[in-house]
């Protein structure tokens, strides 16, 4: 008897509280914001976020886009080309830098910055000629190069790509930083 | 009574009422929040009840348009347009082909992707809704009272209608331009890399009579080669006055996707119509050779007839130099909206992560005080600072589309950051921010593009639904999401699975068009040459190898129901007349082994199947659209011979000549 009485309480007591509302289960630790980077889905190509957050290399990246609010629209369809700093490259900014960027009060900022990394279009290695310039999301101009092989963006040189299901992702070992504005 | 009972019946209400106590706690929390409840609530229309909205809903790749109703997201009809369907019998019946007929000959489908209702004084008047074909250049224009399309017009010039339609205040015109610039008149046979060179873009100005909404290409604006992509008509203080957006300003032909991205800036064209019409009647227009196909479906004869013209006015702006003005607006802008006042011109550059505002009385200024950057092709191009109102900064990545309310909020739709962001037109400011699921294309207020707009729900056309409803393998179905906006904060109150793709849609008062919506036509009205208005006028006629059937339907027979003499090589044309005057009582026609599809025939109409039967024997013919208790007797045998066989043409409905067996008796 007590039992059900508990029960019947408890039951009045979790039908309150917070309104449910459905969202598929997260994949990983990608934040489930019922955003399509919490679509459930291993059967599909991996998406440049997904590529992101499975490399050991990129973790601050991925914290960075978390920050901004990127995730969800770098998930989308695209088609993007992302060049993601490495961590490596995340440290050789002067120290506290990243600490400033990624406090919620400087999102605009962080976002500007990560917007310089991305270009909406899929530019492959093919596509590349020396001195070419791509319009980022941000709306500045980056410098494409490529000599004997080698690709560069504004001098930064690409380590290597990673094509995904909605675009590609370059990994270079700087962060870019939009020009300054005149 | 024993004690045990005692005790459990009193557990029970002490344990009810801390339910109920723990239940009003509880309600008045989360004010922000939508419950499930209030959600269902705002969207819940009961059996028996109508929705407040029409919801004319593009079908894209599907050609068609659909009709819901808002808030409550149900399916009423689909409207064949740009594509045939075999189950009306759109574009098979004899009477329909004629409707996508064009300079290509018959085009079977295209993609239809924006609806536009017609307007007075810059308001909805549930006249009708003209839509696009994307594919092969067509404008359409749907009669809002049959929900049928009344008229289809080829645009000539023109190498893919996106930009399209989109109307002045009183719809004194449907305005086209054309995604493709092409190369045109004499010197179309050309290396598609002499674009700069050769190509060029058209807009035309479709006049629409106000009487009957007949459409006329009046003339059209001969641009530089350029993408348009999409269009707003002025309104108020800026009637007179066109906006379209144009990408690829670069004039790549190959690559778009690098090559059409690569400047900063592309532009918003500002098209001065009063002025063009001034020089049009100056008599400026040249004309130009052409061929286009004009397709008109007459409500009497239930028969569509095609023409084709062959010339059309056209303007050249290069150098009648005050009818066109470039603005420049960042990158690849996409939607181009009016704001309600008619001041305020929104463009989205697609792959920019801010919303440009223009002022009208900012570019009248910047005009007379010509303050010209330079040119581009010929034509003055407004430097941005002077014509710009201001930018919403970080609104989100890729804004697409702008909707408004009638309290001064803009609503954007975001397709890559996949959300719906409300902010002021007059301050810029971002007021809020909802996700959609997923991939949002366009946006619809009712009224939203006009001057009276209904803020009560803004609708987000999605493009992709991944995870959203049960799934259908590799496809699936795209999605609407109704949200109610009459708060400071949009709340997701629906979403429903559409047909097609949902492009673009319009929403309209159901009470204006609810009272004008026709029942049936009248037989007595019907002249098409081959009704029967009575079942004594069914006969059947031969002339050569055609055989013209002229049959009547009514609950629940056919007549004639038996026929016979039909020879092999013979064309058999089944022209139904439905006999019916009575308010949704359709009668449908199918015969075994037809190679087309089956017609639907609604009350008082004539349609035409044509069949030719490839092997002798007898074969089966019914009614297809469930019309009465008896609707499984309606039905009827059509006997086929060899050709040269002696046997005579004959047909009858309860006609026995086999008294013996009693059947039919």
């Amino acid at each position: 008897m007590r039992t059900t009485l508990f029960v019947l309480i408890w039951l009045a007591l979790a039908s309150c509280g917070q309104p449910k509302i459905e969202t598929a289960a997260s994949v990983a630790d990608l934040p489930a914001a019922g955003g399509q980077a919490s679509v459930q889905d291993d059967e599909s190509q991996q998406d440049v976020v997904k590529i992101a957050a499975n490399s050991a290399a990129h973790t601050t990246l991925v914290a960075a886009l978390k920050a901004a609010e990127y995730v969800d629209a770098l998930s989308n369809a695209g088609p993007f080309t992302v060049f993601a700093p490495t961590n490596a490259a995340f440290d050789k900014l002067p120290e506290g830098t990243l600490e400033t960027l990624t406090s919620p009060e400087n999102k605009d900022q962080l976002r500007t910055i990560l917007e310089y990394h991305v270009y909406v279009g899929v530019i492959t290695e093919s596509m590349i000629q020396d001195g070419m310039t791509i319009n980022m999301v941000s709306l500045d101009n980056a410098t494409l190069g490529k000599k004997d092989g080698k690709i560069t963006i504004n001098g930064a040189e690409v380590a290597g790509s990673a094509r995904g299901s909605n675009g590609i992702v370059y990994i270079i070992d700087t962060v870019l930083l939009p020009p300054e504005k005149k | 009574m024993n004690n045990k009972k005692v005790v459990v019946r009193m557990l029970a209400v002490i344990a009810a009422l801390a339910a109920i106590t723990v239940l009003q706690m509880c309600k008045p929390q989360a004010p922000t929040s939508v419950s499930g409840t209030d959600a269902a609530i705002k969207a819940y229309v009961p059996p028996g009840k109508y929705d407040e909205f029409y919801n004319l809903v593009s079908g894209g790749f599907s050609g068609q348009m659909s009709v819901y109703g808002l808030p409550s997201g149900r399916l009423f009809r689909v409207i064949p347009v740009f594509s045939e369907d075999p189950t009306t019998g759109y574009g098979y019946s004899e009477e329909t082909k004629a409707m996508l007929n064009t300079s290509h000959g018959y085009v079977p489908w295209d993609d239809l992707h924006h609806p536009a209702i017609s307007t007075t004084n810059g308001e909805h008047d549930g006249r009708w809704v003209f839509g696009n074909a994307n594919n092969t250049p067509r404008v359409a224009r749907i009669d809002l009272k049959t929900f049928r399309t009344a008229e289809i017009i080829e645009l000539p010039n023109s190498g893919g209608n996106h930009s399209s339609p989109f109307i002045t205040e009183n719809t004194e015109y449907v305005v086209a331009g054309t995604r493709f610039s092409v190369p045109v008149g004499d010197k179309t046979d050309v290396p598609i890399s002499t674009f700069k060179e050769n190509f060029k873009g058209y807009i035309s100005f479709i006049s629409v009579d106000p009487k009957d909404g007949k459409m006329n290409i009046a003339f059209q604006l001969k641009t530089p080669g350029v993408s348009f992509d999409l269009s707003r008509a002025g309104k108020g203080p800026s009637h007179g006055w066109f906006f379209f957006s144009c990408y690829n300003t670069e004039q790549a032909y190959t690559l778009l996707e690098v090559n059409a991205s690569q400047k900063d800036k592309d532009f918003i064209m500002a098209v001065n119509w009063k002025k063009a019409e001034e020089y049009m009647a100056a008599g400026k227009g040249e004309k130009a050779k052409v061929r286009y196909a004009r397709n008109r479906y007459d409500e009497t004869t239930h028969t569509a007839t095609s023409e084709i013209l062959t010339d059309v006015l056209q303007l050249d702006p290069a150098q009648l130099k005050d009818i066109i003005y470039f603005i420049p607006c960042p990158k690849s802008p996409h939607g181009c909206d009016t704001d309600p006042t008619g001041e305020y011109i929104i463009g989205s550059g697609k792959l920019a992560a801010l919303i440009p505002v223009f002022s009208f009385t900012k570019i009248q200024q910047a005009i007379a005080n010509k303050e010209f950057e330079g040119e581009f092709a010929g034509i003055p191009v407004i430097k941005y600072e002077a014509a710009l109102h201001g930018e919403v900064k970080k609104p989100g990545l890729g804004p697409l589309h702008t909707e408004f309310d009638d309290k001064g909020n803009a609503y954007t739709s975001f397709f890559v950051s996949s959300e719906i962001v409300k902010w002021n037109v007059e301050t810029l400011e971002v007021l809020d921010r909802v996700p959609t699921y997923y991939s949002v294309g366009h946006l619809c207020v009712p009224g939203g593009p006009t001057r009276k707009p209904h803020g009560q729900y803004v609708i987000a056309y999605n493009k992709i639904t991944k995870d959203r409803y049960l799934p259908t393998g590799p496809e699936l179905t795209q999605s609407a999401q109704i949200y109610d906006i009459t708060g400071d904060k949009m709340k997701l109150i629906l979403d429903f699975p559409t047909i097609g793709e949902p492009h673009y849609a319009e929403a309209i008062p159901a009470s204006m068009i609810m009272p004008q919506s026709v029942k049936i036509f009248k037989l007595e009205e019907n002249n098409h040459p081959y009704v029967a208005k009575g079942e004594g006028q069914a006969k059947i006629e031969r002339k050569g190898n055609q055989v013209h059937v002229s049959m009547t339907a009514i609950r629940s027979h056919l007549t004639p129901d038996n026929i016979e003499g039909i020879k092999l090589g013979d064309e058999v044309y089944f022209h139904i007349t439905n006999l019916e005057q009575d308010w949704d009582v359709p009668h449908g026609f199918a015969v075994k082994g037809a190679n087309n599809a089956e017609i639907l025939i609604m009350p008082g109409e004539t349609q035409t199947l044509k069949w030719k039967p490839l092997s002798t024997g007898v074969f089966p013919f019914y009614c297809t659209d469930f019309c009465s208790a008896l609707h499984q007797e309606m039905q009827g045998y059509i006997r086929v011979s060899p050709a040269g066989s002696p046997v005579p043409l004959k047909y009858s409905t309860g006609k026995v000549d086999d008294t013996a067996t009693g059947a039919g008796q």
